[in-house]
């Protein structure tokens, strides 16, 4: 067992009330279900910027954000966002003005990434006002949740 | 005759979408549609059948940018209702929580959305590679005011320690006293801020606005006040309604705010700053006359300037109420429900923000009605683009896009509540 707790912190973006906008916070809140220690989970709705706070210091960050590129609803994304810039297009249809993708490229250009940064991306289909997630959505968010319990079991057994 | 269509990429950076569309006929401007703003009908709706205790939170969802003014703005309504009167340091608690919000949003918009505009950036990240340095400064101040905002709101985004009659839990003077130090820095900043901003070359250009905003014979205008304005209006908010009315437009979905005597009218921090230059603190008032600004401010690419200085008042204002601070006695009064409608509206750090609800005997919500800054000055935007545009129609499509998106982000839109993003076409015929 390892005994240094890697410090994880898995951040749920968007808005609960924007329907399938809430992707990112509803797996926020199952992940929380299901992970007592070793990682911080975080829900977070409101301006990119506030992201480069959030991650500072950490040394693996999971971003989980819907997404609307045009790919069918609940289709998942996922990008090792240290490897390749993140392509914006992806991350238009979320309600900040100032995204995730710029988040991670403005803190690229002021070196302000975390060590490791994976990001999550649900395609939505319905960011109307409302509180539900469209089925799809809910199939791809439990999805998800499952792969961040894996990958946060991986990163805690020490083979990331 | 010369036909030519310029369809343009999506307005980034105003949180949301929206569509503005710009059409030019014979050198002449015929229409400008601008489409940003959905009022909070699904909110209004949610609200009805719950408790009042429930409002504050609810409404915060509404934006992710400005959720202190929600919080307020439903709380005073709340208040007006139940004939509550807060204790002093609550009050001034509230001012101070104000004061970190308008420091966050007005750092964001000036360094992140609104200066790469200016210094010909075509957004922050690439502003950052020339000036690391500057959008470092303009990080750290937001960060200022959203450790305000999380100290007293238990939560930087959406706080939750916010309620009717008060706050749930209230910080200690030693917390408050770690703030100081952080706010001396920001106050610097922002000073900082106000000489930077206000060397950018700013287009000529001007209005004879109807600025709208609070105003209170004490104090820069935040949670209380009369609504003023520069054309004659002075009413208290238990009057807006009589006065001010929603429109719909034909062409979209959306609702144009209006006076229902004059018409379009101009809200926020230029606004607030035109009707109480007098009410801001010497050294805020110092600043803004070192950048070249008047008592008044007409030019809405200078609301740039405006920003910096609300900054510098915030941090200001923020400081005082930390060093007079004394521990109320409770961290909130006793609310007693009855049958009544109650009207708040205080200043979001985009302008005035209505909210009103009619409650029964138990504290539940019958109805409500919320009305958003942006929502009030999407006919000015409007209108500011149709005598931009008609001034300057010689201008490559290029650069008189970029100015027509500059002329929107003027009055940093948030619709982070309504539609994700912005698209921007010119139709030349």
């Amino acid at each position: 067992m390892s005994t240094a707790q890697p410090d994880i912190r898995i951040i749920g973006i968007g808005n609960a009330y924007r329907s399938d906008d809430g992707a990112g916070i509803a797996v926020a809140k199952r992940v929380r279900e299901r992970i007592t220690d070793g990682a911080a989970i975080i829900e977070q709705s409101g301006d990119g910027a506030a992201l480069l706070e959030l991650w500072k210091g950490a040394g693996t960050v999971i971003l989980v954000d819907a997404v609307h590129s045009g790919e069918a609803p609940g289709t998942v994304h996922r990008l090792d966002a240290c490897a390749a810039e993140i392509p914006s297009r992806l991350f238009h249809y979320s309600t900040h003005g100032f995204g995730v993708a710029e988040a991670v490229e403005l803190a690229r250009a002021l070196n302000q990434m975390p060590a490791r940064l994976i990001v999550y991306g649900i395609e939505g289909k319905n960011f109307g006002a409302g509180v539900a997630l469209s089925a799809e959505v809910e199939e791809a968010s439990a999805a998800v949740t499952l792969r961040i319990l894996n990958e946060v079991r991986s990163l805690k057994e020490g083979n990331p | 005759m010369k036909s030519k269509t310029i369809k343009v990429d999506y307005l980034a950076r105003v949180e949301g979408e929206g569509s503005l569309f710009v059409k030019i006929k014979d050198g002449r401007v015929t229409d400008v549609a601008l489409k940003i703003f959905e009022p909070p009908r699904f909110f209004e709706a949610f609200l009805r059948g719950r408790k009042f205790i429930e409002a504050p939170d609810i409404t915060a969802r509404i934006c992710g940018i400005c959720p202190v003014a929600y919080q307020m703005s439903a709380c005073h309504a709340i208040e007006d209702a139940f004939g509550v009167q807060v204790d002093h340091p609550i009050r001034e608690l509230r001012r101070l929580i104000y004061c970190g919000e308008w420091i966050e949003s007005h750092a964001l918009h000036v360094y992140m959305l609104h200066a790469p505009d200016f210094l010909g950036y075509e957004d922050a990240i690439r502003m950052a590679k020339d000036h690391s340095g500057v959008v470092e400064r303009g990080l750290r101040l937001k960060k200022a005011g959203n450790e305000v905002m999380s100290l007293l709101g238990g939560r930087e985004i959406h706080p939750i320690n916010v309620r009717v009659g008060g706050f749930y839990k209230v910080p200690s003077k030693q917390e408050l006293a770690g703030l100081a130090e952080k706010l001396k820095w920001a106050r610097d900043a922002a000073l900082e801020t106000v000489r930077w901003v206000a060397t950018f070359p700013f287009p000529a250009f001007e209005r004879d606005y109807e600025f709208v905003a609070l105003r209170h014979p004490g104090e820069y205008p935040m949670n209380e006040g009369r609504l003023v304005s520069n054309k004659g209006l002075d009413i208290s908010v238990r009057e807006y309604d009589q006065h001010f009315a929603e429109e719909h437009v034909a062409r979209s979905n959306a609702l144009h705010s209006v006076l229902k005597e004059r018409g379009s009218y101009f809200v926020g921090p230029q606004a607030r700053y035109s009707l109480n230059f007098d009410k801001l603190s010497p050294l805020a008032q110092d600043a803004a006359r070192a950048a070249g600004l008047g008592t008044e401010c007409r030019n809405p690419f200078q609301s740039v300037i405006v920003r910096g200085v609300e900054m510098v008042y915030a941090c200001d204002e923020a400081l005082r109420i930390i060093g007079g601070f004394q521990m109320p006695e409770r961290p909130a009064v006793e609310v007693e429900p009855r049958v009544a409608t109650g009207y708040g509206c205080t200043e979001a750090p985009r302008g005035i923000l209505y909210h009103r609800y009619r409650l029964d005997d138990h504290g539940v919500i019958l109805d409500a009605k919320i009305v958003p800054p942006t929502s009030q000055n999407q006919k000015t935007i409007e209108d500011d683009l149709r005598q931009f545009v008609t001034a300057n129609i010689e201008m490559p499509a290029e650069k008189l896009q970029w100015q027509c998106e500059q002329a929107v982000r003027n009055y940093d839109p948030c619709i982070s509540c309504a539609t994700h993003f912005l698209k921007l076409h010119i139709e030349r015929q």
